[in-house]
Parts: C-alpha cells; sequence; structure tokens
C-alpha cells in the first residue's frame, strides 16, 4: 500500500526538517522525503497549505477504561484523539479497578489495538491499587507494554515509598509519574488559593501544595538518580524547581496542560465546574511562568490531563464537582495560540507534543525519520472552529472551553499510514 | 405633535376651592372633633397640609394630619416597574375617627380604593371621607368624592397635572393634550 | 430609579444606587412591624418557599415573618444536602419544588454558590438566604439599615469587622455593602482566619482587634464557630477571647458613641463579653428587627415589576 502526501509543509522536530516536501508512505512505514516526488500510480493526500507533522502525542489521558465507561472508553477516547491530530496516547491507571496488574495493562493494549483508533501506552500504577502503601509489580507491567509508572490523580504520600519507587523503576528504566500533591496542605481546598477564591467563597488551594510534594520528588530523583517526570506543573514555584533541578543535571522533566497555560482562576467565576480541575487553574503570574518554562525550554511537553467526567459529576455545586476536563480536541489549537503570541516557535510547539513526549516516555513515534511507523497528522493551522461541546467526540464534553473561538486543527490523521480522521 | 396645555385653576383659584372644601368638611363634620385628615402621597399630602392650615384658620384648631402611601395596596404588582415605596405617617389612632383622605385628581378610583385598605388596616374609622381637587372622571370602581373642588370631564388620552411649589402649595392645575 | 431584580444573589452586582434603593424601600416597610395588624397585602397569592439546607432559626423566620407579612404564603422545607453524587442533586431537590410554582425560593445552603446554580436552573425568583461562606446579602443590608438608624449615614464612617472572616459570608457581604456606601471598612482576626486578598475588596486590614476599633463609629463582631477550636485555626476560644474577643475595655478604644453589632447567634464570652452585649452600646436586637423589614424589601422588590422570563 502507498500513499503519497504531497506539498505540504514537513516539520519534524526531531529531524529539524522544516520545509515543503512530500511523503511517501509505504505498509504504514515513511518510505521517503523529498521534494516533487512523482505520484506514479499512488494515492495523494495534497497537503497544500497544510502543515505535515509528526501524529501528536499526548502523555496524559485518562481513558477511564475499564470500569468508568459512562465517562469514556478506550473506542471514544482514541476517537476523540485522532480528531484532535493525536495518533499516542498514554494513559493513566486510575481506572476501575486501577492498572496495576498485567491483565488490565493487556487489556487495555488488546483493545486498543482492535478498537482504538490511536496507539495506547499503558502507564502503571506505582503502588497497588493506588494506596501507597505496596510497589506494583514494575517490571511485570513494562515487559507487558507500560511506559511508565504514576499514580496519578493521587501523591505517594510517604516520602520513603516515593524514594524506593524511583529507584524500583530506574532497574527497568522506566519513568515515574509525579503527582505532585501535599494533600495535608490541599485540605479540602477546591480551586487556587487567591483573591478569586476569597470572593467566591471557595476554599482555596495554596501553591506550597504543589511545589512542596514537587521538590520533594526533585530531591528524590537526585538522590536515586532515577528518572523522574513531573506531571501537570501548573505553578510558578513549581517551574522554577524544575528549571535549577535541570541546571544541577537531575534526570528530571515534566510536562504542562493547556488549561495551565491558556486559563487563569478567573475562569472559575460564576462557579463554572468545567473550569475545576487538579491542579486547579492558578494566578496570571503562575500562567505566565508556566509560558516562560514551555519557551526557554524547562517545561518538556504539553500534555492535556483529559479528564472526562459525565454532566452529572459535574452539574453540580461547585465544592462537590469532579475535577478535571476534557482536552485531546483542543491541544493542538492551544499550543499553537503559543506560536500566535510569539511565546514558541512552531517547531517548538510541535516538538512538545510529538518527539519531546515520545522521548521521555522511550516510545518510538513522534518523528517523520525514513523508516518510522507512519503516524501524521495535517494541519490547516488557520482554520478557525467553535467549540461547541456536544460536536466534541469525547463521551464527556466537560471542556473548559466551550463557545470558545479554536484557531488550527488536524485536516487528517493518519496511524501508520491508515487514515483514522478526516475533517468533513 | 406638540402637547397642548391648557390651565384649569391658577394659584388663587385653587386656593379658593381648598377654603371652600375646607368649609364643606367643617358643616358636614359639625366642627372638628374626632376628625383627622390624611394625604395621599404624592400631592394629596401636599394638599392636606395646605387643608389643616385652612381649617385651622376657619375653626382656630389644629387637627391632626398624616400621610398615606398606597403602593404596597396597589393591585399592579407585576405589571409595574417603578417599584418606590413612600412611607405611611400616621401618628395617631384611625379608630372611631372620621377620616378625611385627600388627593390631588381622582380618575378610575383604584387608588382610592388602595388607600381604603390602608387606612382601614391601621384601624376602624367611624367613616372615610374623600376629598379631591379635581374629579376627571372614568371611574372603574364604585367611588363618590365627598368633597370636589372642580369636575372636569376629560378624555382618557389626556393628562391632568398638578403643579406645586417648593413650599408645596399648589400652584396651578392643567389638562394636557398630546 | 427602576430596581426590580429578578433574584438577590449577592451585594456584588447590586450599585450603591440600588442599595440606597433597598434600604428606602425597608424603611417604608418597617412601619408595618409595629402595627397592631401587621400585614399588608402587597404579596397577596404569592408562593415563598424557604428552603434550607443549613439550620438557622434567625434567618429562616425573618423570612418567613417577612413574607407573611406582605400576606405571601410561606413554606418552610429543611433539606439534607446532597454529597457528591450521592442521593438527590440540588438540581433535582430544586426542579421538584420549582414544579409547584412558588414565585420565590428564599434558600440557604453550604455550598458557595448555591444560589447562583439555582438562579441559573429555576424560572422562579431566588434569593440568597447565605451559601456557603460566599455571600449573605439580607444580613449585610440588616446591619447597613441599623448602621443608617443608629448614624443617619453611612458614607464617611468607619466600621471595625472581627473575627473568622474567611468562613464568613457575612463579612463579604458586608464589605462589599459598607464599602460601596462610602464607609471605611477596617478587618481584624487571627492570621489562620484571613483569607488571601481580601484588601482588593476595598478594606483595610488590620494585625490586631485594638487597630480595627480605634476610634470606629461601628464595630461588627462575627461569631466564632466553637468546632473550629483545637483545629488548625485557633488553638482555644479562651486565647481567642483573650485577643481577639470585644470586652469594654476595648470598646473604649472606639468612638464614645459607637455602636456593636453581631449577626448572631452570640458566643458570649468568646467575641464579645456579656458587659458589652448588654452594654448601652450595642444593637444586636435592633439588627434583628431590621432584618424583617429588610427581607420584607427584598421580596417584595424581586416579586415587582415584569421580569424577563428566562428559557
Amino acid at each position: 500500500m502507498k500513499v503519497l502526501i504531497k506539498s505540504g509543509r514537513v516539520i519534524d522536530p526531531a529531524n529539524s526538517i522544516d520545509e515543503k516536501l512530500d511523503i511517501l508512505i509505504l505498509d504504514g512505514k515513511i518510505a521517503e522525503l523529498a521534494p516533487n516526488l512523482d505520484a506514479g500510480d499512488t494515492e495523494v493526500i495534497n497537503a497544500a497549505g497544510l502543515l505535515v507533522t509528526p501524529g501528536l502525542i499526548d502523555m496524559h489521558v485518562h481513558l477511564r477504561d475499564p470500569g468508568l465507561e459512562y465517562k469514556e472508553d478506550i473506542i471514544t477516547g482514541t476517537r476523540a484523539a485522532a480528531a484532535g491530530g493525536v495518533t499516542s496516547v498514554a494513559c493513566m491507571p486510575n481506572t476501575s479497578p486501577v492498572n496495576d496488574n498485567l491483565a488490565i495493562t493487556q487489556y487495555i493494549i488488546n483493545k486498543a489495538k482492535e478498537q482504538g483508533s490511536a496507539n495506547v501506552y499503558p502507564i502503571g500504577c506505582i503502588t497497588k491499587g493506588l494506596k501507597g502503601e505496596i510497589l506494583s509489580e514494575m517490571g511485570t507491567l513494562k515487559e507487558g507494554g507500560c511506559v511508565a509508572f504514576s499514580d496519578d490523580g493521587l501523591p505517594v504520600k510517604d516520602g520513603e515509598m516515593m524514594r524506593r519507587a524511583l529507584e524500583y523503576a530506574s532497574t527497568f528504566d522506566a519513568p515515574i509519574i509525579s503527582h505532585a500533591e501535599d494533600l495535608s496542605l490541599v485540605a479540602g481546598g477546591c480551586m487556587n488559593e487567591g483573591p478569586v477564591s476569597t470572593e467566591l467563597g471557595l476554599k482555596g488551594i495554596p501553591w506550597v501544595a504543589e511545589d512542596a510534594t514537587t521538590a520533594r520528588d526533585i530531591m528524590l530523583a537526585e538522590l536515586t538518580g532515577a528518572k523522574l517526570h513531573i506531571a501537570h506543573v501548573s505553578t510558578k514555584g513549581s517551574v522554577e524547581l524544575v528549571r535549577q533541578a535541570k541546571g544541577r543535571g537531575v534526570r528530571l522533566t515534566c510536562e504542562a496542560a493547556p488549561h495551565h497555560f491558556i486559563l487563569t482562576d478567573e475562569a472559575v467565576r460564576g462557579y463554572n465546574t468545567n473550569a475545576k480541575m487538579n491542579p486547579p487553574l492558578r494566578s496570571a503570574a503562575d500562567v505566565a511562568a508556566v509560558r516562560a518554562g514551555l519557551s526557554n525550554g524547562t517545561i518538556d511537553a504539553i500534555a492535556t490531563d483529559h479528564a472526562p467526567h459525565h454532566y452529572d459529576e459535574k452539574n453540580v455545586e461547585f465544592a462537590i464537582a469532579m475535577n478535571g476536563v476534557v482536552g485531546l480536541e483542543t491541544l493542538l489549537p492551544l499550543t499553537l495560540r503559543l506560536v500566535g503570541e510569539k511565546i514558541l516557535s512552531l517547531s517548538q510547539a510541535i516538538a512538545l507534543i510529538t518527539c519531546r513526549p515520545a522521548g521521555i516516555l522511550g516510545i518510538d513515534r513522534g518523528t517523520l525519520s525514513v523508516g518510522a511507523v507512519a503516524d501524521i497528522t495535517l494541519i490547516n493551522p488557520n482554520k478557525e472552529w467553535l467549540v461547541e461541546p456536544d460536536k466534541l467526540l469525547s463521551k464527556s464534553k466537560n471542556t473548559a472551553f466551550a463557545g470558545q473561538l479554536m484557531r488550527g486543527c488536524a485536516m487528517k490523521t493518519l496511524l501508520a499510514g491508515k487514515e483514522v480522521y478526516s475533517k468533513s | 405633535m406638540a402637547a397642548e396645555k391648557i390651565e384649569i385653576l391658577d394659584t388663587e383659584g385653587i386656593n379658593r376651592a381648598l377654603t371652600r372644601i375646607a368649609h364643606e368638611i367643617l358643616e358636614k363634620n359639625k366642627g372638628v372633633e374626632d376628625l383627622v385628615l390624611v394625604g395621599i402621597r404624592t400631592g394629596g399630602d401636599y394638599l392636606a397640609a395646605q387643608l389643616q392650615q385652612k381649617i385651622s384658620e376657619i375653626e382656630g384648631q389644629i387637627v391632626p394630619l398624616g400621610t398615606i402611601d398606597i403602593t404596597m395596596y396597589r393591585d399592579d404588582l407585576g405589571s409595574r416597574n417603578d417599584l418606590a415605596v413612600g412611607q405611611t405617617d400616621i401618628r395617631f389612632p384611625v379608630t372611631d375617627r372620621c377620616v378625611v383622605l385627600i388627593d390631588d385628581v381622582l380618575f378610575t378610583g383604584r387608588t382610592i380604593r388602595a388607600a381604603l385598605d390602608a387606612v382601614i388596616d391601621l384601624g376602624r374609622p367611624r367613616n372615610i371621607q374623600l376629598a379631591i381637587l379635581i374629579d376627571r372622571g372614568h371611574r372603574e370602581l364604585p367611588i363618590r368624592p365627598d368633597y370636589i373642588g372642580r369636575n372636569l370631564p376629560t378624555s382618557r388620552n389626556e393628562q391632568i397635572e398638578v403643579e406645586f411649589d417648593p413650599q408645596h402649595h399648589a400652584q396651578a392645575v392643567s389638562l394636557i393634550r398630546t | 430609579m427602576t430596581f426590580n431584580p429578578k433574584h438577590i444573589l449577592g451585594i456584588k452586582e447590586l450599585t450603591a444606587e440600588e442599595l440606597i434603593f433597598i434600604l428606602d424601600t425597608a424603611e417604608s416597610f418597617k412601619e408595618i412591624n409595629s402595627r397592631e395588624i401587621k400585614k399588608v397585602p402587597t404579596l397577596r397569592g404569592k408562593t415563598i418557599i424557604n428552603l434550607f439546607f443549613e439550620a438557622s432559626t434567625r434567618t429562616r423566620t425573618s423570612f418567613e415573618i417577612a413574607g407573611k407579612r406582605l400576606s405571601a404564603d410561606t413554606v418552610n422545607i429543611a433539606a439534607a444536602a446532597s454529597s457528591v453524587v450521592k442521593g438527590e442533586t440540588l438540581e433535582d431537590t430544586a426542579k421538584n419544588i420549582a414544579a409547584m410554582h412558588p414565585d420565590i425560593i428564599v434558600m440557604r445552603h453550604g455550598a458557595s454558590g448555591a444560589c447562583n446554580y439555582l438562579a441559573e436552573r429555576l424560572n422562579c425568583s431566588v434569593v440568597n438566604a447565605g451559601d456557603g461562606t460566599h455571600e449573605h446579602p439580607s444580613q449585610a443590608l440588616l446591619d447597613a439599615f441599623t448602621i443608617r438608624q443608629h448614624k443617619g449615614r453611612i458614607d464617611g464612617l468607619t466600621v471595625a469587622i472581627v473575627g473568622d472572616i474567611t468562613h464568613s459570608r457575612v463579612v463579604r457581604s458586608n464589605i462589599y455593602c459598607l464599602v460601596k456606601l462610602g464607609a471605611k471598612v477596617r478587618i481584624a482576626g487571627p492570621r489562620t482566619m484571613l483569607p488571601p486578598g481580601l484588601e482588593l475588596l476595598g478594606c483595610e486590614l488590620c494585625s490586631n482587634i485594638e487597630d480595627a476599633v480605634r476610634d470606629a463609629d461601628c464595630v461588627m463582631m462575627l461569631r466564632i464557630q466553637r468546632e473550629r477550636q483545637g483545629a488548625t485555626l485557633i488553638p482555644s476560644v479562651r486565647e481567642y477571647a483573650r485577643f481577639f474577643g470585644l470586652n469594654e475595655e476595648r470598646l473604649k478604644l472606639a468612638k464614645p458613641d459607637a455602636i456593636v453589632l453581631h449577626p448572631g447567634p452570640m458566643n458570649r464570652g468568646v467575641e464579645i463579653s456579656s458587659a458589652v452585649a448588654d452594654g448601652p452600646q450595642n444593637v444586636i436586637l435592633d439588627q434583628v428587627e431590621n432584618g424583617v423589614a429588610v427581607r420584607m424589601a427584598l421580596l417584595y422588590l424581586v416579586a415587582g415589576g415584569e421580569k424577563l422570563q428566562a428559557d
């Protein structure tokens, strides 16, 4: 099977490519990149005026499958991914039951292979049952296909446990993804602590709840020499902690979510439960720091923390609403917004959602090198569209961007050379 | 089309009408015993004060004077947008008194209906009488004034304007045609 | 001016002119409370449901009497708030009640924003009788009314508010109300009870009660929830009383004619000494009395006028 992508602007940050090239795909792999390839009898995709990038990678997604399929499942979640131009997702283990054993890992991998529209890379639990008490069988899980370990949604409270988890995971060269949150400092808070929480009379979560655990985990990484990745960095302090640690040579990476570099806690006004997430939307100074961190390379990846929740779980009083928003279908335009605002170059932006997360997870995706699997996204960076929750492909409609105008979208998404999404 | 304003009563005319009403009140009630005046806000309260003055000039006695705001008794809560409520200020019991209600213009009678309810909520007067400066007709309720300054047949789309000076003395009554 | 709000959810959304209009309206309704027959027909045929998810004797009774004095039919419902997604949701509870066609729902709820939530989902008017630690507009209005009654004005006065500011809906509403009406508001309390960014609401923060009370025209003491003692906010009510309680000595720092307010119920010997609570400067019972008039005004204003019907 042959496909030729013609006349697109190819951006492949891993290979420092940004030029008008044609791409020939043969049997699901990239066979050739060159200007003006001869079409011959191959199927041609006209990419004139479009960006051609590696398929996007979202390293922080909750697919909710198994067990919480009323929110999302592997089929709908990967469909939403494909519509967002995302060809690979790493899914968090806080399903029901949780992904702390081979059976669940294999269920996810098999279901994704058979029925999914994107590559799914499971992330296994750090501790059994996410309870923070006993290490999960990371060796077995890694062998079975898990690419990293995290108790995401919950922090590993105990310092000794986190230390041993880092050490143990390093045995198998798997990164630990830290959900850095000191629950004793969260103390029942439900939004960022600051003037807005004071005004709304909602209990605040201080920045130190994130920074304290970020600092601890960075120091544990420094102590153990293990690979640490900090999930959803949202505060000025955390960005600074990461920057300093990297300067000291700690093996450390981190990610930021689009809502944390686009929105501030002002979005909560009106008790908008679709502006409730964890970590919470922060202050303008935090947003500026996250943007600066993306710009100067302190932050290694953009990941959505796609967290689908049923309407009923959001249609309640703010304090008892579930944390999280869907993000797969808005990842691309929100990332491109930073290009429009001159915070990132186009190539930097694409790297943050392709080769850099691939590198963190150690997966062979995120480039357009010859011989690579042909996961490719064709992007119209200027197409404007309105976020209409009902039209999202995710099973849940809890977007923080309802009614907002987006600029940029995937026109076609190819998974191993096969079209999994095409914009109508 | 510009509004046409026709003066019906000047200051003197109003004065004469109020003097006559004061005499009629005293005649009908055989003096000032148990007599109280209650003016309906706003307009009627000013005229009531003028009547109190006239009665005192004639009889040498000051009759109790109160003002009543009928907003809480209106029947159009859901259809009017000006919801300001004035104060009712009646510092004497009305039970067993002869209450003279005073208003400037009598039209549909709905204001008087509300005022009757308002007074009755304050006690049980021996009787309630009604004094009006201008009766312009178009009654929608069976209400009839006891004292009238001037009967003035009008059409529904005309307006009656009573002007007061800064001391709240009635200066002129005009008919406005649009 | 024309002011016929569909809902009363908070003071924040109201202008100074509107606040004064409410106070003036309350002034007119106050007269009814001293009549022999304490009833006017203003809201005849209107149904008011007092939907209380938190126990409250004072506020509920005050709203109930206010409604009854206006001839409305008032019904009280004590409801249990749902936890997370167990039991009936607030929306379902509210819609069930709305199906009985009340004209006004007066709601108290433990969650901040619960009244906004209700107003977005129902067609009837919603009056906030206290939502979480957000707002308690009728309390702030009756406080302002009482201050105006005793001081003749609000503009230019200095009002000290002392207590657990973080957990007080009364404070938020009072700060908005008093600042809009031109008063200088000083806030004091232990640091554990002062939320961040409070000064952005237009008040001044004092580090101790003395600085707050000094030369004040009005001193408002807030109730300390006894259940907070021994937790992380204050070590004991004893220590609280020692450093933040209003006693006669501290009250002497205020202007000689200063008045003392308290939203009730009082903890004698904790935030307020009995000598002050019973002293000549306290206006606490005036607050309760004025509460009825203020609530009559609020019910009247949301019931009156042509309201735009929400879809």
